[in-house]
């Protein structure tokens, strides 16, 4: 800062400076609260209601369970911050998966899934460059790439699944036993991919600029940000992300199969926004997300141990989606006067 | 003229037939809050993008502290230190007040947490945006408030703190108080006198004349792409300004101050 | 509809795919109504479901070899997602401009197709459904399917006798208000002389027909019951993905599974020892039997028998049960469908 030297400064602006936990705080600020007030809801629910429900074992099985749509919603976050939204991941996990499964069969397991990931980076440069450089509508544009890339993966595959063998590609699935309870290396990956996002969202400038750019993108742009070039930045990492999914799939099942997780990309927009995350981009974070898709297998896991019809699952989330969404709602016309 | 800190002369743009700056000159003092008035038409807005490097001009030159520049992107104007504050609310507002001062001028840590990890400054950043705050008396619960908590004054005071952290030399601010109820821009009026207080002039455009009249230390009166007066609010009256800015009356008639067209 | 398959292929998204499916829709008269068959030619139309799925791409190719065998012409149009009846409706109007004989079709819903039709049945076209019935029945001339409740008997009594004295099912399905699917479900507990609520059955969990939804769902129940020993599921993608969950639990050798489907992947897995015993279907035989329907009428005049013509059902397993006929999977490796 460049200005003339100090006034008194205001005792209480300076006093919020020296409260250490003030990232801990932010982190469980107001949009972490609901979607953890939930979760904690659900478990404390099932676990009365059941007596299977509340064993560790059926606990590491739930986060197990959630590590496929719960790291495509974490790159969904991201974009979701910009406004934007994602329609193809599922299509372009599903596609690196056929992919790395493909050419695993015959070839080296390593090279397969560096293979995914340039999928992934391909397919994800594309929709960042055709909504970042050329300004088309996020919704559109991977729309238009879903159903591209939905059909070619059955072309590539001719509609077959591949079994999935090598010890690389499945390592995900397993993992640290501690007290005759596993926890995966997929949960373990998930975990880290939210810490490394989430450091970067709050403690880089990166961050910022992403926040920046979903709020308010003219005062982003004003301010010298270039616009553009993070709005790009976002939809690659997301793409990174989506591979490390496309990893965890062929963990969790042991066979690249074109025709599955046909609805994991409105799964990880459920995720994003039960996780309080807005869709018009600026609010939210990849915590939210983290707990948001465990919710989501929450209520699948519980809902079908308490012997409740599993539509009553997709209705328990419909509620969800439409609460936080309200919630956001409220939030933003409030404290925009 | 070095004592000017912001000075053109002979700007010329034409759009097609449209002359929008017509051999127009411009001069800011040091220390003074200049006001730009002038019709709808007149081409002040198209002198002020000149000045911020918005607009390449056909022919002239624009001096900052006597040194010739050449803008060609308003990053330029902003690196000979020359800040903005638009009309349009330039904040954002689910970010909190550190975040949009050091917005996209963020400050990392020292060292290879800040190298390699691109770990950001926060306590120098919040110690920064408290001080800031504080020098132009703008009062706030706490710079952790997110933006859209404040008031519709105390975002635009959010912006003009912004601005005035950064400029070096100028500080430009575009119909500011445009949006605002009377009280809150009362309260903008207040800190544009405060940033001058710190040193920066300022240059002001307002199509309010009472607000301008009121703290300006002269006017500047632009008229068919130049500028065709500049005044001094203690000599003139709103109405004579008026008169000269809408070409009903001429300027020879005023006693204007710091050179003519 | 055969929801089971079609619904693995279910193609993603709600309102993204409706709206692909309403483009679809608009666009998908790619045959030029100007060439009307002269008399001497013989076309029928063949509508499809959604042909990323195998089975409905067996069923459409066996279709059309046994039309072309006969020296017919051939107008194809499928459905671009499952449930898309407004493709299907805009293809029969094509075809009905266009003048073909007879049309063989695969309703993507029992009730939407039924007016066109009878539109096409009172010009004078023969049409024969296949896979899946309208509403009501004899709104088509003639129906050649599973008789999937049939299907569904014939594992549970298969796993009736073949499991244990105490057994604890798991019931993997799929959207029961499904034709195929409630035929199936109910079949099966017919078969295991059991009704919904029997104590034995230890839970029930339902999956989008994929391999990754079976495997959630089987976790899910195991979680809460791992003494489940028989699982019935309700097709072979998902016996599949029980299988990965039963195999991380160390039960992959205790629990027998039943399916349905015959496809040359489950079958394999029949070989495997994943699959205990399913219940082949035979898409190729369908659609021969439409074509033969076709010609009869076509030559003769003969219209073919009103109602639900069963195309069959074997059962596939390699340990028989006495006085349950079955078939090997060396033999139905010969005639599973899909790819090999």
């Amino acid at each position: 800062m460049t200005s003339a030297p100090p006034r008194e400064i205001d005792a209480a602006l300076l006093e919020q400076e020296e409260d250490r936990g003030g990232g801990v705080r932010a982190l469980l600020g107001n949009q972490v609260a609901g979607p953890l007030a939930a979760l904690v809801l659900a478990i404390i629910i099932f676990g009365l209601t059941t007596s299977t429900f509340l064993n560790a074992g059926n606990l590491s099985l739930i986060a197990t369970q959630s590590v496929v749509v719960g790291t495509l919603a974490l790159g969904q976050t991201l974009i979701i911050l910009t406004a934007g939204i994602d329609l193809a991941n599922g299509a372009i996990m599903v596609l690196a998966s056929v992919v790395i499964g493909n050419l695993a069969t015959d070839g080296n397991a390593l090279l397969a899934l560096a293979a995914g990931v340039l999928v992934c980076v391909v397919m994800g440069g594309l929709n960042g460059v055709l909504i970042a450089r050329f300004s088309l509508p996020p919704f559109i544009v991977t729309l238009g790439m879903l159903s591209v890339l939905s059909a070619v993966a059955r072309l590539y595959t001719d509609s077959q699944s591949y079994p999935i063998n090598s010890d690389l590609l499945t390592v995900l699935n397993r993992g640290l036993t501690v007290g005759g309870v596993t926890i995966t290396y997929g949960v373990l990956l998930w975990i880290g991919l939210t810490a490394v996002l989430g450091y970067a969202l709050t403690q880089t400038a990166w961050g910022s600029h992403v926040y920046a750019v979903g709020d308010n993108r003219v005062a982003a742009a004003l301010t010298g940000i270039k616009v553009k070039r993070v709005l790009l930045s976002v939809y690659l990492t997301a793409a990174v992300v989506y591979a490390f999914a496309a990893w965890q799939a062929l963990g969790r099942t042991p066979t690249a199969d074109p025709s599955g997780y046909a609805t994991a990309n409105l799964d990880s927009i459920t995720a994003v926004v039960i996780g309080g995350t807005s869709l018009f981009g600026g609010r939210g974070g990849v915590v939210g997300t983290f707990i948001g898709a465990l919710i989501v297998t929450v209520l699948a896991n519980g809902l079908t141990q308490a012997g409740i019809d599993s539509l009553y699952q997709q209705v328990a989330t419909g509620v969800l989606v439409v609460i936080a969404v309200a919630v956001d709602h409220f939030v933003r016309t409030r404290q925009t006067r | 003229m070095t004592e000017h800190v912001l000075e053109a002369r002979g700007l010329t743009k034409r759009y097609g037939h449209v002359v929008a700056m017509d051999d127009c000159h411009f001069d800011l003092r040091p220390g003074e809050i200049l006001a730009v008035i002038g019709d709808n038409g007149a081409g002040k807005s198209t002198l002020i993008k000149a000045l911020t490097g918005a607009v390449i001009p056909d022919t002239g030159s624009i001096s900052v502290n006597g040194q010739e520049v050449q803008f060609r992107s308003p990053l330029d104007a902003r690196r000979a230190g020359i800040e903005t504050v638009y009309q349009e609310l330039g904040v954002a507002p689910a970010l909190d007040i550190t975040q949009n001062l050091y917005l996209g001028r963020e400050q990392r840590r020292k060292g290879i947490l800040g190298s390699v990890f691109r770990k950001l400054d926060k306590a120098s950043m919040r110690h920064g945006s408290a001080r800031q705050m504080a020098d132009l008396g703008i009062r706030v619960q706490s710079i952790r408030q997110k933006v859209e908590t404040l008031s519709g004054g105390q975002r635009q005071a959010v912006a003009v703190a912004r601005v005035a952290a950064w400029a070096t030399s100028v500080v430009i601010m575009d119909e500011p108080t445009a949006a605002l109820g009377v009280r809150e821009t009362n309260q903008v009026l207040k800190l544009i006198e405060r940033v001058r207080e710190n040193g920066l002039p300022v240059v002001l455009i307002s199509h309010n004349m009472p607000n301008v009249f009121q703290v300006a230390d002269r006017i500047h009166i632009h008229r068919l792409g130049r500028r065709i007066a500049v005044v001094e609010p203690a000599h003139t009256t709103m109405e004579e300004a008026v008169a000269v800015m809408t070409g009903a009356k001429s300027p020879e008639s005023l006693q204007t101050d710091g050179g003519t067209a | 509809m055969n929801a089971s398959r079609t619904v693995r292929h279910i193609a993603a998204s709600g309102l993204a795919l409706s709206l692909v499916a309403a483009a679809a829709a608009c666009s998908s008269d790619d045959d030029s109504p100007a060439s009307v068959a002269g008399a001497d030619d013989v076309t029928i139309g063949i509508v499809e479901l959604n042909l990323s799925n195998p089975f409905f791409g067996t069923l459409q190719k066996a279709t059309e070899a046994a039309a072309t065998a006969k020296g017919w012409k051939v107008m194809k149009a499928e459905a671009k997602v499952p449930g898309d009846s407004a493709t299907q409706v805009t293809a029969i109007e094509n075809m009905i401009n266009r003048g073909v004989k007879a049309i063989v079709l695969d309703p993507a819903n029992p009730t939407a197709l039924v007016p066109v039709v009878k539109q096409a049945r009172d010009k004078g076209i023969l049409v024969v459904t296949v896979n899946a019935t309208l509403t009501p029945i004899d709104a088509a001339d003639a129906t050649f399917a599973t008789d999937n409740t049939a299907a569904g008997r014939l594992i549970g009594q298969w796993a009736k006798a073949s499991v244990p004295a105490n057994p604890r099912i798991a019931m993997l399905d799929f959207d029961l208000s499904d034709g195929p699917a409630g035929g199936r479900h109910n079949g099966f507990l017919e078969g295991f002389g059991i009704k919904d609520g029997d104590p034995q059955i230890a839970g029930a969990a339902l999956t989008k027909g994929t391999i990754e939804t079976g495997q959630a769902a089987m976790e899910n129940l195991l979680s809460a019951h791992p003494d489940i020993n028989t699982v019935y599921t309700i097709n072979e993608p998902v016996a599949a993905g029980a299988y990965t969950a039963l195999k991380a639990k160390g039960l992959d050798g205790k629990a027998t599974t039943v399916s349905v489907d015959g496809a040359c992947s489950g079958v394999q897995d029949v070989k495997d020892g994943i699959i205990g015993a399913t219940a082949m279907q035979f898409p190729s035989k369908m659609g021969e039997m439409a074509v033969a329907a076709a010609e009869a009428f076509i030559s003769g005049g003969t219209k073919p028998q009103s109602g639900l013509t069963d195309s069959g059902t074997v059962l596939i397993t390699d340990k028989p049960v006495a006085g349950l006929e079955s078939q090997t999977s060396e033999w139905g490796l010969q005639n599973c469908w899909g790819e090999k």
